[in-house]
């Protein structure tokens, strides 16, 4: 099976592991992941303003090449899935701004959100299963507790990414079971690292992944696993003395294409 | 100065109803931002719709927002407070000599492992 | 040839403001038949009423239309006045101009254009009416009352003291509903046990009423004063007979892991269980799913000590068929589920529990035994957040809770925290409110003791966020008048969840026929003037099944539902609705369409021998109403495909004439 996969800038960079993990294990799926010919950067956050076309049109133009090629596009970065996720369902709802748009792109077909849009993650529980997962496990993680953290950018606005229980997800954990962990719920799991305040601000950075670390630790997290990375960027530079890792590598490592990711 | 925008534009470009909130504070309770703001999301709310928008344009607020939506997923009215301070924000850097986030100080706030993610985003917020 | 009067109604403005009155009048003034036709303010009024009779006797009239608000509002009331100025009732008709015409018309002109066609077509029909008689059917002296809870009871109660047959279906074990894991009751702090179990003994005891315990209600048919309905009675596995509720069975049991639902699974019960001390009827129950006999034969303890002989593993569910002149629902409510409230960590934490929960860890026959203790750790609270309105008062796109306020929850999150004050001064205790709403009598006093009297702290603004962090609860909330977002520690978090009707509800509503709004709640026959008769005749409403509602207006309304059931079981027969179907027998070929559509049960096939035009005899197949069954829902003259059947007073021929009016 073939699906179409979006990078973003940072898989190309600083993330590399977190792409190269995510296409190596789906090939052991059965899946490849097809790169967009000639994507463009994300932007890496979705302008919510109604009048703000040109931020839309690298998602469209992605989004436009997966569905003439008949595939889903898969994204696998949390801005990245964030962003496309939140354009889609722009097209597929507000005629107005397809149109306009349309009128940028300009190649004779208006694109109105028909293309299917998945994380990894969610490529993993709808396409794949963890049944399946669980049964290419190698190397099982023999009761790791792992804290999934997912940030805001994987659930929010939970209307439209629609990908999980906003409040009280499941899909991390479900796949850290399935590689033969033990995962760790704890409440700022889906609160904010901070995000791109690091810029600017490094002090409520700090703050806001202090609280995060902190909450998983005294929950029992041994490590801490993250689809995005700017999220592991600010819990590691703030002094997480517990791993945090993507979650792809600890897949890969499961799977047995990686070696031990407790670095 | 900033002049300031008119309320009906703010609430078009956000798409945000106003009317719809019934002050309960939860936007603000959830906030992870809220010590860093001088207004606070439901101020937004609030004085957006009395028409006393320069204070916000003017405050530093708008750049404190994180994006990350939990006031929005967590209001209970659908009111989507942090779409109306997005909108404040563009009515501001969208000004000519209004960009909070210049390319040249860039370089100063790199660290060897921060993500292309933090920067391209922080440009998309902060600047036209 | 009929002589009609056509009188339009103002409603005050209602009609008035969006339909010139005048003009329709005039207008209709030349229609086929009419001889008469004036306009009037309030036409339902006295003065209205004897317009028309005067009208009747002046000007001769056999036939009425009456251009107004929707028939369901006064069309018996127009017909009663038609009645006595000596017409036949059925020879009235209401053209709908305000429902269907002035409330959703802006445009004066094309509301009084719609109003005109609308007079036009009731003419039309009038012109074609016949007087009808109805039918006399029986009253069966008996009421159903669904639901055992404060609302069932108090309506039981009232109806058998007034002398009629009453039976209870609760599907739980035991009557007592809501009320019965209730501590105390605001604002007069009465124990809610003491005042309510003695209510349950009056039922159990009255002769007239027969209690339907873990039993449901399986099938309704009939209709007002003639319903037969199916009783499901669950199989318990205890001959509630024989049972005398001694209570050893429950102490031998080996099973006891099974979760309490009565403590809300605050703490655990045995397989077989009964529910509390003051049961009715105190009788054991097993849980099938959770004793070890019925799941695979390895046990029989209770059977062993059971003196009585009461257990019996064979028991099967048993159906019991009743005639009742009167159903009452009183299914009551249920706190929503806090699924979509995580951000509140209730699924997280032991120690965020629901307002119910916390009444059962405060009762004395709870799982503290009514010391407040944290469920996770057993250890005394010091600092309680109690946060209102989690799942009331959401809009509908929020996707997330409820539309309506829940009405009882600052009243009793008020009592809750003076409570609390109360018995342990060294706890501090905090209110996040948006609202505080009070209006009842007593109730604003009550909140303001709270306040004053006892210190709670009540704090203008919502939680936001509750993160479990060892032993103690992070609470990040906003405090609006202060403008300051606070940051608690707490051991324990309340929440006031929103209430929702009981599940069983929606089901029961469709075998009633009974129409529910979208939050489904039952609706009321009118909002204001018959609050506790659905639409359905001889189906009323009682209790938190129609809305929320506090004690003190629960028990008023059973009260008043039961004295609408008296008055309804009080009549010796009922007069039926004229409005039947009948089948032309010439025209009948007896294909058997209409009996298969028939969703009453009405049609029935006979053979009959007819004379032919030679004198021989031929015998012929054809249909039957029962005009007593029959409701007049007319899928039965749209089916036919011979157009033998037909609907007194909706005619095919009547129908045609208003399409035909209105399409002229």
């Amino acid at each position: 099976m073939k699906l179409s996969y979006f990078p973003g800038c940072t898989l190309k960079n600083k993330a590399k592991s977190l792409d190269i993990y995510a296409r190596k294990s789906s090939e052991l799926f059965g899946i490849t992941l097809e790169e967009i010919d000639n994507w463009q950067c994300c932007g890496g956050v979705y302008s919510t303003a109604k009048n703000d076309v040109a931020t839309k049109l690298a998602s469209v133009r992605a989004l436009k090449q997966a569905y003439e090629k008949g595939q889903a596009l898969v994204t696998v970065c949390s801005a990245c899935h964030n962003v496309i996720k939140q354009t889609n369902h722009l097209m597929k709802n507000d005629t107005a701004i397809a149109k306009k748009i349309d009128r940028y792109i300009n190649d004779g077909s208006m694109y109105t959100g028909q293309a299917q849009v998945y994380h990894y993650l969610e490529m993993l529980r709808d396409i794949v299963g963890f049944d399946e997962i669980r049964k290419k496990v190698v190397n099982p993680l023999n009761g790791k507790k792992i804290g999934a953290y997912y940030g805001c950018l994987l659930l929010r606005p939970s209307s439209v990414m629609q990908m999980d229980n906003p409040e009280n997800p499941t899909i991390m954990e479900e796949l850290i079971s399935a590689l033969g962990g033990q995962s760790i719920i704890y409440a700022n799991r889906n609160e904010c690292c901070g995000g791109y305040i690091a810029m600017e601000s490094g002090e409520l950075a700090r703050k806001k992944s202090n609280q995060v670390i902190e909450n998983a630790k005294k929950a029992g997290a041994e490590m801490i696993i993250t689809a995005c990375p700017l999220c592991r960027y600010n819990l590691i530079k703030n002094g997480s003395d517990i791993p945090v890792v993507y979650f792809t590598e600890l897949l890969a490592q499961a799977l047995g294409i990686k070696g031990d990711t407790n670095e | 100065m900033n002049k300031a925008y008119p309320t009906e534009e703010l609430l078009r470009i956000s798409g945000v109803n106003p009317n719809k909130c019934m002050k309960c504070g939860k936007c603000s309770a959830t906030c992870p931002a809220y010590d860093e703001m001088e207004y606070h999301p439901h101020q937004f709310v609030s004085m957006v719709n009395s028409g006393d928008i320069e204070p916000l344009m003017n405050s530093e607020s708008i750049f404190k927002c994180l994006s990350c939506f939990a006031c929005v997923d967590r209001c209970p009215r659908g009111v989507e407070p942090a779409k109306l301070i997005e909108a404040v924000r563009i009515a501001v850097v969208r000004k000519q000599g209004n960009n909070h986030l210049l390319a040249d100080d860039v370089p100063n706030m790199l660290d060897d492992e921060i993500p292309q993610q933090a920067i391209v985003s922080a440009f998309r917020k902060y600047s036209k | 040839m009929q002589r009609i009067g056509v009188f339009v109604c103002w409603c005050g403005s209602n009609i008035a403001s969006t339909v010139d009155v005048e003009r329709v009048s005039e207008a209709l003034k030349n229609e086929q038949g009419v001889v008469f036709s004036t306009n009037y303010q309030y036409m339902c009024s006295q003065a209205g009423q004897d317009l028309i009779k005067s009208a009747v006797k002046e000007h001769r009239l056999t036939g009425i239309v009456v251009c107004s608000c929707s028939p369901r509002m006064h069309e018996a009331t127009f017909r009663k006045a038609a009645r006595s100025a000596g017409i036949n009732p059925y020879m009235v008709e209401i053209a709908n101009i305000r429902e269907q015409c002035s409330w959703v018309h802006k445009d004066i002109i094309t509301g009084t254009e719609k109003a005109i066609i609308l007079g036009k077509a009731a003419i039309a029909k009038v012109n074609l009416n016949a007087p009808l008689i109805p039918g006399e059917s029986p009253v069966t002296k008996r009421a159903l009352v669904i639901g055992g809870g404060i609302a069932g009871i108090q309506t039981a109660l009232d109806i058998a003291e007034a002398g009629f047959l009453v039976d209870i279906v609760e599907k739980k074990p035991t009557i007592g509903g809501k009320m019965a894991q209730l501590d105390k009751t605001f604002p007069t702090l009465d124990c809610s046990a003491c005042i309510l179990t003695p209510k349950m003994v009056d039922v159990a005891q009255h002769e007239k009423i027969r209690i339907f315990s873990y039993s449901e209600v399986s099938s309704v048919k009939g209709f007002v004063g003639n319903f037969d309905v199916t009783i499901k009675k669950k199989a318990r596995f205890v001959n509630e007979n024989i049972c005398t509720g001694c209570g050893a069975c429950v102490e031998k049991c080996p099973q006891k892991k099974i979760p309490n639902e009565f403590n809300l699974g605050m703490d655990n019960r045995s397989a077989i269980y009964i529910p509390f001390a003051q049961a009715v009827p105190k009788v054991a129950t097993i849980d099938p799913n959770a004793c070890n006999m019925l799941k695979n034969g390895k046990c029989g303890l209770c059977a062993r000590v059971c003196t009585a002989g009461a257990i019996d593993y064979t028991q099967k569910d048993e159906y019991i068929e009743e005639k009742y002149g009167a159903i009452v629902v009183a299914t009551g409510f249920n706190p929503i589920s806090m699924e979509k409230f995580d951000e509140y960590a209730y699924s997280q934490s032991r120690d965020v529990i629901t307002s119910l929960e916390f009444e059962r860890l405060t009762n004395a026959a709870g799982p503290t035994g009514g010391k407040l203790l944290r469920p996770s750790d057993n250890k005394h609270p010091h600092t309680i957040v109690f946060v209102q309105c989690v799942g009331s008062r959401c809009s509908v796109d929020s996707e997330k809770g409820k539309e309506y306020c829940s009405k009882i929850c600052c009243m009793y999150t008020a009592k809750h925290a003076m409570l609390v004050r109360d018995k342990y001064p060294d706890t501090e205790v905090y209110v996040f409110y948006i609202d505080v709403r009070t209006p009842g009598k007593a109730f604003d006093e009550f909140y303001r003791r709270a306040v004053e009297e006892y210190g709670v702290h009540y704090i203008k603004g919502m939680v936001g966020k509750v993160v479990p962090e060892g032993e103690k609860l992070k609470v990040q909330a906003s405090d609006l008048i202060e403008n300051k977002q606070l940051h608690i520690d707490a051991d324990l978090v309340v929440l006031a969840a929103a209430i929702e009707p009981d599940k069983s509800a929606r089901g029961l509503a469709t075998m009633l026929t009974a129409s529910m709004d979208t939050n489904d709640f039952f609706t009321e026959a009118h909002p204001k003037l018959r609050p506790v008769e659905s639409p359905t005749a001889g189906v009323f409403l009682s209790g938190t099944c129609q809305g929320p509602k506090d004690i003190p207006e629960t028990v008023s309304q059973a009260g008043a539902a039961a004295s609408k059931v008296i008055a309804l079981l009080n009549k010796d027969k009922l007069l039926g609705n004229p409005c039947v179907a009948h089948s032309n027998e010439e025209i009948c070929n007896g294909c058997s369409q209409c009996e298969r559509v028939c969703p009453y049960g009405a049609i029935s096939y006979i053979n009959k021998e007819f004379k032919m035009p030679d004198r021989s005899i031929k015998t012929r197949r054809i249909a039957v109403v029962n005009p007593a069954i029959c409701q007049g829902c007319g899928a039965c003259t749209v089916t036919c495909p011979s157009g033998a059947m037909d609907l007194k007073g909706f005619t095919s021929k009547q129908i045609m004439a208003e399409v035909d009016a209105i399409c002229r």
